[in-house]
């Protein structure tokens, strides 16, 4: 099928100290040519370092890192400044030169390899038109709000044409609907371009949103790995189910019965759902979780509920909430076998 | 007009008047004594910052965990020369450069004698000030521009140097301001100028008016140099939205 462009083989960070740490401990991890891939886990679990550990930002203690086929951590210091300028980065913070403006950042790399100025200017106002800024070329980044502040960082990270673009909590300064704009964006990047790209993030709506692929990190050891679909429908692991369950119950306590989920269409008011079933029919339901979500500028509210053991009980409830106006059900079938959708 | 502020001032109690007056109205006295201050304080800066800028980008960029870091013994060499250098008393550094300045300028009094001894006082001072300018450096950007492929030299000359100009210049400042004002006590080892204006003829032969008159031309020097520094440290920093304001301004 596709090339491996980023292969981990028993990667192994320690940091020496007082009390050392091992922030990474053994990773095996190939990402090949095309992916979106998400690496995801709790802050702590050392997603930071192993993103730094493929552009070698941080050397690794034990293992190998190959990029496109060259074994990084074979290479000299200026060896690796060369490759690096093909690997693309985006931070959380944008790390823009606050000095520079808009272009000026987005030239910066090309002068660094001595593009000439003019064709440098020219690649700059190319990049500025695909992330959507021609107009702030002659602003700085002061001037720029977070989302805006990225697509520049973004634009300044392709001018090189980088193979492969590595994102470290990218979006987690960014509102939701800015950060959907710029997942928007790095897809667009992907599929255009064709550039790989490797997320780390710690919000599992990242990974939804456009990851054809995850690892799950937990503790310097990677848990889980596979497509998006495979570990959020069977999460095998612990850490995995905390992430794909956030405020879910361990399996082994959820309830026997009937498994329903509900919908509050967006913009109507929130009826007191729960309420009302138990005082117009007595019957009391469990709810096993609740999200609310902003879909084009509506408020969209789901929960998870368990109804009673008791099939009479439980019938009642759900021709209860059927008969409701602006509240869709479904029943989930297959939520005991792990699926929640 | 001079017998005039003769009896003014001799009327306010200064006994010297006659002579204070002759000395500071004497064609070239006050002139003379601002360039002398003025050559001091150029050349002893330039200097301080030939020695003193490179060795605070090593303080920063040398250290464990900096974009080049060095031998840790090398490391706490410098640190030790640069605090030692600093805690002498300049006055007492003055005289001991003496010999210093001999071989370098081929005497060690004078005006020109002082800019070694003013050089070696305020270069690790301004090693110090350059150092706390850099270490302001957003620790990310670095980052970036290690991501992006960029060589040690190429992240001081492109980015820490430039990121923090704002920064360096109000240091800058300062530093030159220090070194006006060590320079003023330098008139205890021959050299000229404002501060020797003061100090042997103010004080030394109690002129009190010659006294102020100098002090208030240093203050005025002082008042520039800062008024001129903060202007062009504001002016250069991206980070504040003054050309927002400025568009405004014009639009109006």
């Amino acid at each position: 099928m596709s090339q491996p462009i980023i292969e981990l083989r028993g990667l192994t960070k320690r940091f020496e100290g007082a009390d050392s740490v091992l922030a990474l401990d053994h990773i095996d991890l190939t990402v090949e040519q095309g992916q979106i891939y998400g690496i995801i886990g709790l802050s702590g679990a050392g997603k930071s370092t192993l993103v730094r550990c493929i552009n070698l930002l941080e050397k690794p203690t034990e293992g190998t890192v190959t990029v496109e086929g060259r074994e990084l951590t074979a290479l000299t210091e200026k060896e690796l400044r060369s490759v690096r300028k093909s690997i693309g980065m985006i931070f959380q913070h944008f790390n823009l030169l606050m000095q520079r403006t808009c272009l000026q950042n987005i030239t910066f790399p090309l002068e660094l390899v001595g593009t000439p100025r003019k064709e440098a200017r020219q690649r700059a106002m190319e990049l500025l038109k695909i992330v959507d800024l021609e107009s702030k070329a002659e602003a700085y980044p002061a001037q720029l709000s977070g989302g805006q502040k990225q697509r520049i960082a973004i634009a300044r990270t392709l001018a090189t044409d980088p193979k492969l673009l590595l994102c470290d909590e990218a979006t987690s300064a960014l509102d939701p609907k800015t950060t959907r704009d710029i997942l928007r964006l790095i897809q667009d990047i992907n599929r255009r371009l064709g550039i790989t790209v490797v997320i780390i993030t710690h919000d599992m709506k990242v990974i939804e949103e456009i990851c054809t692929h995850v690892a799950i990190l937990d503790h310097g050891h990677l848990v889980e790995r596979g497509t998006v679909e495979e570990v959020f429908s069977r999460p095998q692991s612990e850490a995995g189910r905390r992430l794909v369950y956030p405020d879910g119950v361990p399996l082994e306590l959820l309830p026997k019965g009937r498994v329903i989920r509900v919908a509050f269409n967006g913009g109507t008011a929130y009826q007191p759902l729960i309420a009302s079933l138990a005082m117009d029919c007595g019957v009391l339901v469990n709810i096993l979780g609740a999200d609310t979500r902003n879909i084009d500028g509506k408020a969209f509210g789901t929960m998870l509920l368990g109804l009673p053991e008791d099939p009479a009980q439980a019938q009642k409830a759900v021709n209860y909430i059927a008969a409701q106006k602006n509240i869709t059900m479904e029943e989930v079938r297959d939520y005991h076998a792990g699926t929640a959708d | 007009m001079q017998a005039q502020l003769i009896s003014l001032l001799e009327s306010w109690g200064v006994n010297t008047a006659a002579d204070e007056v002759a000395y500071l109205l004497a064609p070239g006295t006050i002139p003379f004594a601002i360039l002398e201050t003025i050559y001091l304080t150029v050349f002893a800066t330039f200097f301080a910052y030939l020695i003193g800028l490179p060795l605070g980008i090593i303080l920063v960029t040398g250290e464990a965990g900096g974009i080049r870091p060095l031998p840790r013994g090398l490391m706490r060499a410098l640190n030790i020369i640069v605090n030692l250098l600093r805690s002498v008393p300049f006055t007492i550094l003055m005289v001991v450069c003496q010999p210093l300045a001999r071989l370098i300028v081929g005497t060690s009094i004078g005006t020109t004698a002082c800019i070694v001894s003013l050089t070696m006082a305020a270069a690790p001072f301004v090693a110090r000030v350059v150092e706390s300018s850099l270490r302001e450096m957003d620790h990310g950007v670095l980052e970036a521009a290690q991501a992006m492929g960029c060589s040690p030299w190429q992240i001081v000359t492109k980015v820490m140097i430039p990121e923090c100009k704002p920064s360096l210049i109000a240091g800058f400042t300062t530093a030159t301001i220090t070194i006006l004002s060590y320079g003023a006590m330098a008139g205890a080892i021959g050299a000229g100028g404002l501060g020797a204006m003061s100090l042997l003829r103010g004080y030394g032969r109690t002129w009190r008016v010659v006294l102020y008159v100098s002090v208030v031309l240093l203050v005025i020097l002082v008042q520039i140099i800062q008024s001129v520094g903060t202007a062009l440290c504001v002016k250069t920093d991206r980070r504040i939205n003054h050309t927002i304001k400025k568009k405004r301004g014009t639009k109006q």
